[in-house]
């Protein structure tokens, strides 16, 4: 593997890519944390929020990490990543705030979409909430430039607006590493510092740190239904509606979100190795074959984003 | 059993695949984003669900079948008008290289996007429809990506069916941009005949053109050599200081990223501007305590002497350390709307330092159709030109070409906080 050190003769090894694209990312999370005056941290326990929490842990080693993490919880959780979630937070000593989206109901700031349907728009709301209330101005989070076409037009430091707004036309331009993290009042910065790691860089970085995940992400046996094209997993806010049959598969997760629309894909890959030979051989992108709330249009991330999305 | 398509891409193994960066450019309907398109679907990396996501896009359009420029354009009004706003980021990788492909703009209006994916890249690929020859804006954004210190220039003559690919056309073309090459520094170029629309030396070897002998793009893409070796600075290394932490013995940290050569424990070096002499007495990767490291690591690393030193501070060899100094004569790219003008004063970061600057000077324009200097009072939007600076703070600067890292700055409106401008250390080198 492409470990930069330490080296056995006197010259070091030139970086392999995964070094560098570590490197890169560390320099943005160190720049923001000089920069701005109150960042946090996005972490759901998934795995490209638990590649970022890696990646701070190690950017500030071997002190603590300098910001709280937040989660905003649609209520719609797979166990195992909340187990996780609270596995990680405990093994750092970090600081997390949750901002539940059953609140913002309740509070009236967002309606409720309806039992067993989808709060991946509505979380929108609460994150912009928890963004004003926690008066942050920089949120860092796990997303990646390869996800979606509207994604892959965005900064890696982007400007966010009052209302948390994403404004493609009004882009600050990026130029070389020298991101600037000033804002005005009441705007905020999203950073995305995995921009440039695709599916197979986040699973083999994973597999370079020997990093724990939730077990949903490797092959099990799960009892599921078929629905709009996906394996959605029976729970107590999905269950078959006829004619639909669960069935029970073996089937692992390439993504993890609300636990209503995120499809699980069938799989034999129960280690690191397998899953990475997976993904190498996969005819299917990452949200295609898992994502329910990028399904609906050519703009609907787009759409999403302009609302305060991540 | 390996299939194909894991051949194709990187497989499991990662050891030996080096990061590129390149800055796709060209003018409008030259074929950039069909190329993009089609680099991406031979070297299998388009996967289903997008190619049929593409062919629903299409449909809507009126068109049949799966046009590959769609895989490209990202933004609403982007698909609308059919035009390339922003720079759009795409991914390949293949057992030899992972490619950050930063698709650029072609409009004018848009060169402050351009301009972020060109200060970045390693190369540029610059598309030409040869039955069109070599146009203004091709050439301009070629000059660009010179400019911003593109070390290679690979040219995919595209189009090469509607003149029968005739070896003569492309030679013509390729000798235009050595040409134009040789006038903006010197990097490396390299000419390959294609046809994005049917994937002639894309990534498939095409029969149209046996006179052709040379590698397909996709190959020299994978042959050419990237920036993350040691080679990247002409005057040795240089670490800007990111953040100082002092740990419960004691001991002073100081994290940043390293750039321009390699650094060794015991190393003699200078703490800038201050100019403090002190030695390297430890470092480390962001895995392990090593001997010596190479850029662009992220590193930590202690000094003999690790007192007054904060963010800002630029750490360079003790011998042939950088210059120091207010007093900056650079090459400004300006992307605000309002002009440049005498007397004005901005935020500037240069490196991980944030200071104030005042414009003493605007010494020339730069005229992108001659490349020639030409006096001017003031710069407008997408102009470029030669500004001498007044700092607040002294910076330890190397002329661009040295290292884009050090050699670099950025202008902030203090207002808006809106980047106005990219800076570079030093004039033009031109020919």
């Amino acid at each position: 593997m492409a470990h930069s050190g330490p080296a056995s003769g006197l010259e070091p090894t030139a970086p392999g890519y995964l070094d560098v694209l570590e490197s890169h990312a560390v320099f943005v999370m160190r720049e923001v944390a000089a920069e701005c005056q109150r960042p946090a941290l996005l972490f759901s326990g998934g795995k490209d929020s638990a590649v970022l929490l890696r990646l701070a842990e190690k950017a500030f080693q071997p002190g603590p990490i300098p910001f709280p993490l937040l989660h905003v919880d649609t209520g719609h959780n797979f166990p195992e990543t909340l187990e996780f979630r609270d596995l990680r937070v405990s093994q750092l000593g970090a600081d997390l705030r949750v901002a539940l989206v059953q609140d913002s109901i309740e509070q009236g700031r967002a309606e409720d979409p309806g039992p067993g349907q989808s709060r991946n728009r509505i979380q929108s709301v609460t994150l912009t909430d928890a963004i004003s209330r926690g008066s942050f101005d920089a949120c860092i989070g796990g997303a990646r430039r390869d996800e979606d076409k509207a994604r892959a037009k965005e900064r890696i430091l982007s400007v966010r607006d009052e209302h948390s707004r994403w404004q493609p036309d009004r882009q600050r331009p990026e130029l070389w590493n020298l991101y600037h993290g000033r804002v005005g009042i009441g705007e905020h910065l999203r950073v995305f510092p995995l921009s440039d790691w695709t599916e197979i860089d986040v699973w083999r970085y994973i597999r370079r740190e020997d990093m724990a995940l939730p077990s949903i992400y490797y092959a099990h046996q799960r009892q599921v239904i078929q629905r709009d094209g996906m394996l959605l997993a029976v729970s107590e806010w999905v269950t078959p509606t006829p004619p639909e049959a669960a069935q029970w598969l073996s089937v692992r997760y390439r993504t993890v979100g609300d636990a209503t629309l995120t499809g699980a894909v069938r799989s034999h890959a129960y280690t690191i190795e397998q899953v990475i030979a997976e993904i190498a051989e996969s005819r299917v992108s990452e949200r295609g074959a898992t994502r329910g709330d990028d399904k609906f249009s050519e703009s609907s991330m787009e759409d999403r984003k302009r609302e305060g999305y991540f | 059993m390996v299939s194909a398509v894991a051949a194709r891409r990187a497989g499991t193994d990662s050891t030996g695949v080096a990061l590129l960066r390149l800055a796709a450019v060209g003018a409008v309907d030259d074929g950039k984003s069909t190329l993009i398109g089609r680099l991406l679907h031979d070297a299998d990396q388009l996967t289903e669900d997008q190619l049929a996501a593409l062919e629903t896009a299409n449909r809507v359009r009126g068109q049949s079948g799966v046009n590959l420029s769609f895989a490209t354009d990202g933004l609403r009004a982007e698909r609308e008008r059919g035009v390339t706003i922003d720079v759009a980021y795409r991914y390949a990788v293949t057992p030899r290289r992972k490619l950050v492909i930063a698709d650029c703009p072609g409009h004018l209006e848009y060169t402050g996007n351009m301009a972020t994916g060109a200060s970045t890249a390693d190369l540029a690929l610059v598309v030409v429809d040869i039955s069109k020859g070599l146009r203004e804006q091709t050439r301009r954004h070629t000059a660009l990506a010179l400019l911003f210190g593109v070390r290679h220039v690979l040219v995919a003559v595209n189009k090469m069916d509607l003149v029968d690919w005739n070896e003569g056309r492309f030679l013509a073309v390729a000798e235009q941009m050595q040409v134009l090459a040789g006038l903006l520094g010197n990097a490396q170029v390299q000419a390959v005949p294609i046809s994005a629309l049917h994937g002639d030396n894309v990534v498939e070897r095409s029969g149209m053109a046996p006179w052709y002998r040379g590698p397909t793009l996709l190959e020299a893409l994978e042959e050419t050599p990237t920036s993350t070796v040691a080679t990247e600075g002409a005057g040795g290394f240089r670490l800007p200081v990111q953040s100082v932490s002092t740990r419960s013995d004691g001991s002073v940290h100081i994290a940043g990223m390293l750039t321009g050569g390699q650094l060794r424990g015991g190393d003699a070096v200078v703490v800038l501007p201050e100019g403090r002499r002190t030695t390297v007495t430890s470092l480390a990767t962001l895995s392990a305590p090593v001997p010596s490291a190479l850029p662009p690591l992220s590193i930590s690393v202690t000094l003999a002497d690790g007192s007054r030193l904060t963010r800002g501070n630029l750490i360079a060899p003790a011998i042939d350390p950088p210059p120091v100094g207010r007093d900056q004569l650079t090459t400004v790219c300006w992307f605000a709307e309002c002009p440049l003008e005498v007397g004005q004063r901005f935020l500037i970061k240069h490196t991980t330092k944030v200071t104030r600057g005042e414009v003493v000077a605007i010494e020339s324009r730069l005229d992108m159709k001659s490349l020639r200097l030409t006096a001017a009072a003031q710069l407008r939007t997408n102009d470029i030109g030669v500004v001498r600076w007044r700092l607040a703070d002294p910076i330890a600067a190397d002329p661009y070409p040295h290292n884009r890292v050090t050699g670099s700055l950025i202008v902030i409106d203090p207002e808006t906080n809106a980047t106005m401008a990219a800076v570079m250390v030093g004039t033009p080198t031109l020919r």
